[in-house]
C-alpha cells in the first residue's frame, strides 16, 4: 500500500532544505547574469556571515531580533490567527522601552533599568495587540485586516511622536536623545573577545531562552494544548470548554508582547535611541520565520539565523562586488518566502514517489 | 502494514455485486486499487477474462469503471451540465460542446429515470439528486461498472428506495454494479453476489439468495453477533436531571425549542427520537454547555446548572464537566476531537486540566499509562497512541471518544448518535459500554436518529417534533407505528 503521508523526517527536513536550495540556486542564475560568478558569491557570503567570527556575531546579532519576531508570529499562528502586526507591535513597544528609558535612565542603576525597560517594551506591544484580538474575539473583525492597519496606524503615530515630542530641541535627525549608558544591554564580547567589535548581545541569550519558554509551553502544558486546539479546530475547542476568545486574545497579547520585545535587541543592544522606523521589517521577516520554520522553536531558530546572515553577508557582498546590489538580498529573502512558505509542499509528491518507489519504512496508514 | 493481502473474487457482468465488511475491512482500500488511486504490490486485475493494468483513474474510466464516492465530488455552484462537462470539456469554445451534452444528459436520463435537470444548479438539488448527478456523470463517461461506495449513508428511506430502483434498471441494461455497504439489510434487498472481507482478507463468497443477515454479521464480524445484549433489571435511582420550561430561539427568533420538560434519574436510559433536526441536537448542546437557552431551568443534582446571566456559553462546557456531565457529541470530526491530535492527545480532550502537574505542565507518563488502558479496555485499533487520530476509521474514532467520556466517571452522559457511520462490530461494542455504564447507576440521555438503536438501549423514549416533545413512552410500549405518528407531530399526549 502507498503511504500518502510524508514521513516526520521527510517533511521538517528533506523538504525545507530541497525548498531553500532552490530558492538558492535561482539567486545563483540572477548572480549569473550580473556578470558575477555565484560560486565566489556564495562562498564570500558563507565566509563573512558564519565563519569569520565578528561576521557570525552579526549575524547572531541581526537573528536575535529576529527570533522575537518569528515567535510572535508562530504564537499567534498556532491558535490559527494570522497576526501581520509584529511590525507595528515592535515598534510601538519601541516606544514603550524608550518612555521607560527617558523617565528612569538616569535614577536607576543597569540591573534595575533594563528589566524596566524591557517590561515597557512588552506591555505596549501587547497593547498594541489587544485591540486586534479583542476585535476578532468579540466583533469578529478579521485580524488579518486589522493589524495590517494598525502597521499603518503605528507608523503614522510614532513618527508623530518622534517629530513632535521625543525628538531633543534643536536637532534634525528624527530620534530620541540617546539614552544613558546604564541602559546598553551588555555586549557578549565583554565575555567572548573572540567575537571581535559586534553589537551582539544579552539579547541573544534572551531569544534563546524565550525558544525554550515557548517550546515547552506550546507542546508540554495544557495551556498550549489549548491554544493548538483553538488553532485547529474551534468547534472542538468550544466543546472542550476552552473560551475560544480569551484564547484568541491571550494569544495576540503574547504575540504583541514577544514582538515588542524585539525592539530590545535593535535599541538597547545597538543604537541606543528611539529612531523613525527602526524595525525596518524585522516584524515582516517574522512571518516568513514562522513559516519556513514551521512554528517550531528549532525551525525558528535555523532561519532567524538564515535571514540575519542574508542580511550580515549581504551587506559585505555588496561591498566586494559592485555589480551585486544590496537590492539583491532583499529579492533572495523573497525567493526564500516564495519557495518556503507559499510552495512549501512543492515538492512533496515527487519524494512521496520516491519513498514509494523504493519501499522505504514507512509509516502506518 | 497489509491493508489487503490474497484478495481474490470475481464480478459477474451484468450482475450486483455487494462487498461488506467493517470499517478499515480493506473495502475501500480494494476498490481504490481497483479505480487506480492506489497500485496494488503484487496480483492482477482480469476485464472480460483480459489482464489490464489500472495504475491512474484515467486507466480505470479508459476501462469503463466508475466510480461514486460517500463523498460528492461536486462544484456547488455550477450547473448539473457544467458538472459533468469539467474534465471532459474539449477544445476552447464550449458552446457546441454544451449543447450535445446537454442532449446527452438528457437521453441518459430518460433511458435510466434519473430524474435530474442538467441546468439545475447543485446547491440546490436535494441529497440524493446530488447522487444522482454523481451516477450520471459516471454513466456519461460511459462506465459499464459502477462503484458505489457506502451510496445510502447519507439518504431517506425513500431516496435509498429510488437509489434501487435505479441500480436494478442498470442492471437490466447490462451494468455492473459493485456496491460497498455495511448495512446487510441493503445487501439483502439488492445484491445478487455478496463478497465479506475482514482485516484486509476476503472471508466469504457466496450467492445473496442463499446466506442471511445473521451469517453475513458473523462472519464480518469473525463471530456471533449477539443481538439482544445483557442488561440489569431497570431501577432508577434519584433524579439526576431535571428540565424544565426549556425554551431556545436563534438570533433571528426562530422557535428552535419550547416548553422542553423531563426528569432523568440514575441508572436509567432516556432516548430522544425524532427525526434528525427536531431540537434534539439543541437541546444536547443546552445540556452540554456549549449552546445558552433563551428561557427556562435545568437542575443537575437537585441544583440550577450554572447558565446564569453569562452572555455567551464560551468555556461553559469546561463547568459542566467538572460538575460531572460527559458528553459525547453528535458530529465527533468538528466537535468530538481534533484530527491533527494524536489518538493519545485526544484522550484528553476536554480534560486537559487533569492530567497536568502543579505546573500546568503536562504529566506525560500518566497520560500514556491512561492512554494504553483505554486503547486496551476499549479495543481500539490500531492501538498506536501516537498516530494521527485522522487515521483512524470512523469507528475507532468514536471508540476513543466514548473511552474517554466514560473514563472521566461522569453522573450524567450525554450521547449523540453514537453509532452514526459506525460497523456492527463496533455498534455491539459501544452499546455494552453504554448498557454498563447505566448499570453503574450513571443517568444517560441518548440522542438518536435510529429506532433500532433506540429499542436497543432505552429504557424510556421522549419523541421529539418541531422543538417540542409530542410524546413519552416506556420501552415495554415500543410501537414503530406509534412512535412514527409522534415523530410526525400527530401525537400528544
Amino acid at each position: 500500500m502507498k503511504t500518502t503521508e510524508l514521513p516526520r523526517w521527510a517533511s521538517a527536513f528533506v523538504l525545507p532544505v530541497l525548498n531553500l536550495l532552490s530558492a538558492l540556486l535561482v539567486a545563483a542564475l540572477v548572480i549569473h547574469l550580473l556578470g558575477e560568478n555565484p560560486a565566489e558569491s556564495l562562498s564570500i557570503l558563507i565566509n563573512s556571515a558564519i565563519i569569520n567570527p565578528e561576521g557570525l556575531s552579526y549575524t547572531l546579532f541581526y537573528a536575535s531580533t529576529f527570533i522575537f519576531t518569528g515567535l510572535s508570529v508562530s504564537v499567534a499562528m498556532k491558535a490559527g490567527l494570522f497576526n501581520i502586526g509584529s511590525e507595528g507591535q515592535m515598534y510601538i513597544g519601541g516606544l514603550g522601552l524608550t518612555l521607560a528609558m527617558l523617565s528612569l535612565d538616569h535614577a536607576l542603576p543597569a540591573w534595575a533599568l533594563i528589566p524596566c525597560a524591557m517590561i515597557g517594551s512588552a506591555l505596549f506591544g501587547a497593547a498594541w495587540a489587544w485591540l486586534p484580538g479583542y476585535l476578532q474575539a468579540r466583533r469578529g473583525s478579521h485580524i488579518v485586516v486589522t493589524t495590517i492597519m494598525f502597521n499603518f496606524i503605528a507608523a503614522s503615530l510614532m513618527n508623530f511622536l518622534i517629530v513632535k515630542y521625543l525628538i531633543p530641541e534643536g536637532q534634525q535627525n528624527p530620534a530620541s536623545r540617546v539614552f544613558a549608558t546604564a541602559g546598553e544591554m551588555p555586549r557578549l564580547n565583554e565575555w567572548f573577545p573572540v567575537l571581535g567589535d559586534t553589537p551582539l548581545n544579552v539579547s541573544f541569550l534572551l531569544a534563546i531562552a524565550a525558544l525554550v519558554v515557548y517550546g515547552v509551553m506550546v507542546w508540554r502544558s495544557s495551556w498550549g494544548y489549548q491554544l493548538r486546539a483553538t488553532g485547529l479546530n474551534p468547534h472542538a475547542a468550544h466543546y472542550a470548554g476552552i473560551s475560544i476568545s480569551r484564547m484568541i486574545i491571550v494569544a495576540m497579547l503574547i504575540s504583541g508582547a514577544l514582538a515588542g520585545l524585539a525592539s530590545v535587541n535593535s535599541i538597547m543592544g545597538s543604537t541606543h535611541y528611539l529612531s523613525l522606523n527602526f524595525p525596518a521589517g524585522a516584524g515582516f521577516v517574522g512571518i516568513a520565520i514562522a513559516l519556513m520554520g514551521r512554528q517550531h522553536p528549532v525551525g525558528i531558530f535555523l532561519s532567524s539565523v538564515l535571514f540575519g546572515a542574508l542580511i550580515q553577508g549581504g551587506f559585505d557582498l555588496s561591498l566586494e562586488k559592485p555589480n551585486i546590489p544590496q537590492e539583491t538580498f532583499i529579492f533572495i529573502q523573497g525567493l526564500i518566502i516564495l519557495f518556503c512558505g507559499a510552495m512549501e509542499n512543492f515538492y512533496a509528491p515527487a519524494i512521496l514517489k520516491m519513498l514509494n518507489l523504493t519501499g522505504a519504512p514507512q509509516q502506518k496508514g | 502494514m497489509q491493508a489487503n493481502a490474497d484478495v481474490s473474487f470475481a464480478i459477474a457482468k451484468g450482475s450486483i455485486h455487494g462487498l461488506v465488511g467493517e470499517n478499515g475491512a480493506g473495502k475501500s482500500t480494494l476498490m481504490s486499487i481497483l479505480y487506480g488511486y492506489y497500485n496494488a504490490n503484487s496480483g492482477h486485475i482480469l476485464l472480460d477474462g483480459q489482464e489490464r493494468q489500472i495504475r491512474t483513474s484515467h486507466d480505470a474510466i479508459g476501462l469503463g469503471i466508475g466510480m461514486v464516492h460517500q463523498h460528492f465530488m461536486l462544484v456547488e455552484n455550477f450547473t448539473v451540465l457544467d458538472n459533468v462537462m469539467l474534465g471532459t470539456e474539449g477544445g476552447f469554445k464550449l458552446a457546441a460542446q454544451r449543447a450535445a451534452t446537454e442532449a446527452k444528459l438528457r437521453e441518459i436520463c430518460e433511458r435510466y429515470r434519473l430524474n435530474v435537470d442538467p441546468l439545475a444548479t447543485i446547491s440546490e438539488l436535494s441529497v440524493g439528486a446530488q447522487q444522482r448527478v454523481e451516477i450520471l456523470k459516471q454513466i456519461y463517461r460511459s462506465a459499464n461498472i459502477l462503484i458505489l461506495d457506502e451510496p445510502t449513508a447519507v439518504l431517506t428511506a425513500q431516496e435509498t428506495a429510488s437509489l434501487f430502483a435505479i441500480l436494478r434498471l442498470f442492471k437490466e441494461q447490462g451494468k455492473t454494479i459493485v456496491l460497498i455497504t455495511h448495512k446487510l439489510q441493503e445487501i439483502m434487498d439488492i445484491t445478487d453476489q455478496v463478497t465479506v472481507m475482514r482485516a484486509g482478507r476476503v472471508v466469504g463468497a457466496t450467492g445473496t439468495a442463499s446466506t442471511s443477515k445473521e451469517e453475513l454479521a458473523n462472519m464480518m464480524v469473525g463471530r456471533p453477533i449477539q443481538s439482544e445484549l445483557p442488561r440489569a433489571p431497570f431501577k432508577p435511582g434519584q433524579a439526576v436531571l431535571k428540565v424544565a420550561g426549556l425554551q431556545l430561539e436563534d438570533k433571528n427568533k426562530v422557535r428552535l425549542l419550547a416548553d422542553i420538560d423531563f426528569t432523568l434519574r440514575a441508572g436509567e436510559i432516556v432516548a430522544l427520537a425524532g427525526v434528525s433536526g427536531n431540537g434534539q441536537s439543541e437541546l444536547l448542546e443546552i445540556l452540554s454547555g456549549m449552546r445558552l437557552p433563551s428561557a427556562g431551568k435545568v437542575e443537575f443534582l437537585g441544583r440550577a446548572l450554572p447558565f446564569g446571566k453569562r452572555r455567551d456559553a464560551d468555556g461553559l462546557p469546561a463547568a459542566f464537566r467538572a460538575l460531572g456531565i460527559a458528553h459525547v457529541p453528535e458530529d465527533r470530526l468538528r466537535d468530538g476531537v481534533i484530527k491533527d491530535f494524536s489518538v493519545m492527545q485526544n484522550t484528553v480532550f476536554g480534560y486537559q486540566d487533569r492530567v497536568t502537574n502543579r505546573w500546568g505542565l503536562f504529566d506525560f507518563k500518566a497520560i500514556a499509562a491512561r492512554c494504553a488502558h483505554l486503547l486496551k479496555a476499549f479495543d481500539v485499533r490500531p492501538s498506536d497512541p501516537d498516530i494521527r487520530l485522522g487515521l483512524l476509521s470512523g469507528g475507532n474514532q468514536q471508540k476513543v471518544v466514548i473511552a474517554r467520556e466514560v473514563s472521566s466517571k461522569p453522573k450524567l452522559m450525554l450521547v449523540g448518535q453514537p453509532t452514526r457511520g459506525v460497523d456492527i462490530g463496533t455498534i455491539e461494542s459501544i452499546h455494552a459500554q453504554l448498557l454498563k455504564l447505566r448499570d453503574e447507576g450513571v443517568a444517560i440521555l441518548l440522542v438518536s436518529v435510529e429506532l433500532e438503536e433506540v429499542r436497543a438501549l432505552a429504557d424510556r423514549i421522549i419523541v421529539m417534533s418541531g422543538g417540542r416533545v409530542t410524546g413519552e413512552l416506556n420501552i415495554d410500549e415500543f410501537d414503530t407505528t406509534r412512535i412514527g405518528l409522534m415523530m410526525g407531530g400527530m401525537h400528544k399526549k
